[in-house]
This record gives C-alpha cells, structure tokens and sequence, in this order.
C-alpha cells in the first residue's frame, strides 16, 4: 500500500508540473512572430475567406491566454486539435508513436543487455588490456554526434545497398507474408536502431562500471574478501547487486530521453518516429502538434522517471 | 596559500597522463587555430564562385612531369560537361602549374583591428588551392571549416556566462529564502527540466525569426542554449545553499544586518565556486554538441555563417554526401574536440571526484 501511497503522491506532484511546462511552451510558442497560416496566405490559390475561416478555426482571433484555455479544455478532454494541415493530431501520433516505441524498445533492450554484462566485465578486469580497451571504444562512442554516426551509416548504406533508407517499410509490405513483414521491418529497423546503441550503449558501460568498482572498495565486500570467499561468489552474490541499484535510476531517464533523444537519428533516416514529426512541427508553426508533442515527451519523461523510482523502492529496502 | 599548490600539483598531475596531455594539447591547437582562422583560411568564408561548385580537394604535386623532385605544386580544376553521365564533372587542367606558398595575400581581413591581406598559405596568382574540395556555392570548404570553428568552440563559453550567473542567483535566492519562495522556484526549475531538453532547444530556436542579423542570431542561440541548461546548475546550488546558509559566519552577517542579496552573493555563492568551476567546464561538449545539433537541422546557425553544424548541413543528402565525403569534415572536427574534452573531463571528474559534493 505504500508503494500504491508513493505512486498517487507522485503523480499528484507533477500535475503542476505539466501546468507550468504547458504554460511556458504554449505562451512561447504563441507570442514568437512567426505565423502559422504564413503558407496559406502565400498560395493564391486559397481565398481570403478559407483564410479568415482558418484564423476562426484556430482562434487566432482571440487573445492569447484564452487560446490557452480552449487548448486546456481540449487537452484534458483529450481532443488535442488539428494540425495546420487539417488532421488529427491525435491521428498523427497514433500513426508515429507505435514506431518511436520500437525503435526504443529494441534499443533499449539491446544496450541493457550488452551494456550491463561489459561494464561487468570491465570492472573485473580493471586496469587490464581489456577493461581500457573497453573504456577506449566507450568513450570513442561517447564523443559521436548521433548525426554524424547516422549520417556515416546512411552514406554506408547507399554504398552497398545492403540496407533500405528512409521510413520502416518497403512499398510491397501490404503483400508479404507475416515473416517477411517482420524481416522487412527489421531490416528497416536495423541502421537507426545500431545508431542509437553505439551512442546509449557507451554511457551504460560507463556508469556500470563505476558503481561497481566503488562497491568492490567498499568495508563490506573488503570483510567478504578476508572471509574468504571466491572472486566470483564476492562479484556475483555480493557486488553486482548492490551495484545495480544506482543503475535503476539511469534507467527510466534513459528510456525518456531516448524517446526524445532519436529525433536527430530518426531526422537523418527519415524515419517516420514522434521525434521526426515534432521538428517537422517545429518547421512548420504547427502550434497543436508542437504542444501535443511536447506534453507527450514531458509525460513520457515523468512516467519515466516514476517507473525507476518505483523499481529502485521496490528491490531496494534502504530508500523510503 | 597551502589550498593552492594542491591545486597545482593536481593540474601537472593531470597532465602526466599522456592520453590527457594529448587531449590538452589539440584542444589548445584548435582554439588557437579557430582564433587566428582568418589567417589560417587561404579564402574568406564567404567568397563564392558559383562555377566552381562541389570541386573535389586540389592534388598536391611534388614531382615534375620528368618526375624530378619540386617545388610542391596545384592544378586548377577545370568545369566540363560528361554527356554520357549527364552531369558536371571536374578534370585537372594540366597545361598550368600553380606553386603553392606560405604568406600569400588574397582576401582582406581584420584582426585585432588591423587590416590585413596576408594568409599562411595559397598559390601564385590566378591558382585555387581548395584543400578540402568546395561547398556548393563554390566556397572554400576547408576556409568555412576554420572560419566555422569560432562559433562551433567559443559558443559554450559564451553560453556558461549567461547560464552560470542566472543558474547561482537562482538557486541561492530560493536555497536562501526557502519557505513558500523556495516551493515556487524550485516547482518552475524542474518544470524546465522536466520537458525534454531537445525539444525545449528545437522549440525556442524555432520561433527566432527569420530576418535577424548573423551577431543577433548567434547571441539568441547563445542565449536559448544557456537557458536550456541553466536549470539543473540552480537546483544543485540550493542543495549546497540549504547546507551553507545554517553556518555560523552567514548567521554572523545577518546579526550585523546585510542585505539579503548582499549574503547570498558575497557570503553564500563564493562557497560553491570550486564546484560550480568544475561542474560547468564538464559541461562545455553538451553546448557544443547542442549548437551543433541545432544547426545541422537548420534551426541554428545559418547561411552563409559557418559552424560546424551548419556546414553538416550540405552533407544531409545522400546523393551528395557519396561522391563528395569531403563535406563530412566538420562531423570529424566535432567529434575529435568533443573527445579531446571528455577525456580531459574524465580526468578532472577522478581528481576533484565531484560526486560526493
């Protein structure tokens, strides 16, 4: 019941939170000068009467804070407009969202369970050939701007035509069968996916490595050792659970920020994901899609965050 | 007195590793170069020769035509049309040797308020020396990469003087206040904190408007990347607040009755210096690689201002970027200096072990 106290509590915390965020983006975005129906109004093929419908549509009319009203008041009824294109901005992300989180997942689970096990493995090597080549390749992978690495794989891509480019499939999906269809989005899935690892994977091993080698030098593991016990048994049974902890809250920080953090992958692979489709937002003025988005990554962010706190209170019973 | 030897002794400790003296030194290369980038860069950044667009990088010769050992020597490239191909290619026009010298004049320029024309290196007249080929305005890649290294390295310096006054006056007001002040402060720093931080950085960026000066435009992405960051500098600094503020000498000058902001800048804040130091010199490569990041989806920096986001930019398509590589140069130059200064920052982060502070 404490856990379900300490979840209700947090999220009653971030209800103001998420106020100020949409006060602060909403307010930005609506006082910058750039127009949103500067295209329309540039087309001569739309008259002045669509264009005064549109301002009537949008409430452009209106003033700013009661803009910010109507947008609360469909926030929280879950209508979140239309983009400035006429769709649904809930339809829009229903389309990227699934694909941001496979794109994530698969990340995810790939730097985790390569990650952990390196970071281990450097540790228990320390100051050996292998521990710093590992550190050497982490640090190289640290320093990567994701765009550059995206960019060298799409260039290695076009090169040998090994690898699809652009979007998660081919023209013929509708006709594959089901096998082929997970193929084809594999395949797909593959260059943006190994772009993020290398850049995620590399701060992982670090921070695993660290947490470590600071429990491996604590009295405790110190007493284990004049104990007795093997190497392996102090590693495994003592060190690397209680090394594990502090990873918890990397953790829900890591997958929020790779939801946020692939725009620039996904940008370079024209990969259609949520982060792709807030630039293309930004582009444009989209002021609905903008705001959508926004709130979207600052939930995901949240929710990130609570789900690791909530792990690390349930496996570790020294925090309160 | 006896606090600063210490301080020294860890700096030379520093850098008798040799992996952190080498990551010293081509940092200190790189500033001094982006610092005389005027003179370094054979072309001004902006000199444009629209036949002259996407030229690969020029050849250097050192051999004559009876192969004999020269005078190192270019060829001008030559625009021709391959009909089979459809499109422009580039041959050498071997019938003109161009000798390539040091001190050459060429473009005027100003630095340190003087005028002038001298650049370390060039060609006899009428020659084009392009090292690293040309962008597709026909401009001197190699020049634009120098020229574009001021921006791309002094950005994170600029930004900390916004982020680090702002970042300490706020988290020492509300570490110092405390109470309903300190609630609200803290509720708004981490509602910053709270958006993801890229599309806070795409969001403001996006709303610059289109018509501003290239200095209008570089100090409001200055500004937008410190304020991205300035948040979680000013939540540290409450926390160190919140323990100072209970010390004996604080207590001491409030009996005397200073002014409140008197305490929390002269009193309080100096306290935090040591950390604030190291906490903002680790931070440096984020700004870098934001600047970076923002203009290479062209939101930050832009034409025909050079950075090396910027720059990136043209090397977006992937029909340009497999037959002209030279214009992923920058990609390189950010990633060696963002290395070069997390692996000074690994070092300065064992010595000085921030973490218990």
């Amino acid at each position: 019941m404490n856990i379900l106290k300490f979840i209700i509590k947090r999220l009653l915390e971030a209800i103001p939170v998420l106020i100020i965020v949409s006060l602060l983006s909403f307010f930005i975005i609506r006082l910058s000068p750039s127009d949103p129906l500067s295209e329309m109004k540039l087309n001569p093929a739309i008259s002045q009467e669509t264009i005064n419908y549109e301002i009537k549509r949008l409430k452009l009319d209106k003033p700013i804070y009661i803009q910010y009203f109507y947008w609360m008041k469909g926030f929280i009824k879950g209508d979140l407009g239309y983009t400035t294109n006429g769709e649904k901005v809930s339809q829009k992300l229903k389309e990227r969202i699934p694909n941001t989180l496979v794109l994530s997942f698969v990340v995810f689970f790939f730097t985790w369970t390569m990650g952990v096990p390196l970071g281990v493995l450097a540790a228990s090597n320390q100051n050996k050939p292998l521990d710093k080549t590992i550190i050497i390749i982490s640090t190289i992978g640290m320093a990567i701007p994701s765009f550059f690495l995206a960019l060298l794989f799409l260039m290695f891509a076009v090169k040998t035509g090994i690898f699809p480019v652009g979007g998660l499939t081919s023209y013929n999906f509708s006709n594959m069968s089901f096998m082929n269809k997970v193929f084809d989005i594999a395949h797909h899935l593959f260059l943006p996916a190994v772009t993020l690892i290398i850049i995620s994977l590399a701060s992982i091993i670090r921070q695993m490595r660290g947490n470590l080698l600071d429990v491996m030098n604590s009295d405790y593991l110190k007493f284990a050792k004049a104990k007795g016990l093997s190497n392996f048994k102090i590693l495994y049974k003592h060190a690397l659970r209680n090394a594990l902890n502090p990873m918890l809250s990397l953790l829900g920080f890591e997958f929020a920020s790779l939801l946020s953090g692939a725009a620039l992958t996904e940008y370079v692979f024209q990969y259609p994901g949520l982060g792709r489709l807030i630039l293309e937002a930004v582009l444009r003025t989209d002021t609905n899609l903008i705001m959508a988005s926004l709130m979207l990554g600052t939930i995901m962010l949240i929710v990130g965050n609570l789900i690791a706190d909530i792990l690390l209170k349930l496996l570790d019973p020294r925090i309160n | 007195m006896k606090h600063n030897t210490t301080k020294k002794n860890k700096f030379k400790l520093m850098l008798k590793d040799n992996i952190v003296f080498f990551a010293f030194v081509v940092l200190i290369f790189l500033y001094i170069c982006s610092i005389f980038a005027d003179f370094i860069s054979p072309y001004s950044a902006y000199s444009s020769n629209k036949e002259l667009s996407y030229v690969p990088p020029s050849n250097i010769y050192i051999l004559d035509k009876n192969n004999k050992l020269t005078f190192p020597y270019t060829y001008n490239y030559k625009r021709i049309f391959n009909e089979s191909k459809f499109k422009v290619d580039y041959i050498e026009d071997t019938s003109k040797e161009y000798k390539l010298k040091l001190f050459v004049k060429g473009d005027e320029y100003k630095f340190l308020g003087i005028k002038t024309n001298i650049h370390l290196y060039g060609t006899d007249k009428g020659g084009k020396f392009f090292l690293l080929g040309t962008d597709i305005n026909g401009r001197d890649f190699f020049s634009r990469l120098v020229i574009g290294s001021r921006i791309s390295l002094f950005i994170g310096f600029i930004a900390i003087l916004i982020s680090v006054p702002l970042g300490l006056l706020y988290g020492g007001i509300s570490g110092y206040l405390g109470g309903k002040v300190d609630i609200v402060m803290m509720r708004l720093a981490e509602a910053i904190m709270s958006i993801p931080s890229f599309y806070l950085l795409i969001i403001l960026a996006g709303i610059l408007p289109a018509n501003l000066t290239s200095t209008q435009r570089f100090i409001l992405i200055t500004a937008i990347l410190a304020f991205v960051s300035w948040a979680s500098l000013s939540r540290i600094i409450r926390g160190m607040v919140l323990s100072i503020k209970t010390r004996e000498y604080v207590l001491a000058s409030e009996v005397v009755g200073q002014s409140k902001l008197n305490i929390i800048t002269k009193h309080i804040l100096p306290q935090t210096l040591t950390f604030t130091i190291i906490a903002v010199s680790l931070s440096i490569p984020s700004y870098i690689l934001s600047e970076s990041a923002l203009s290479f989806i062209g939101l930050g920096i832009q034409q025909p201002d050079a950075s090396w986001g910027n720059l990136l930019k043209d090397a977006q398509s992937y029909i340009v970027i497999t037959s002209r590589p030279w214009l992923l140069a920058s990609g390189l130059m950010i990633f060696i200096t963002v290395l070069a200064y997390n692996i000074l920052s690994d070092k300065i982060r064992d010595i000085f072990d921030t973490s218990g502070s």
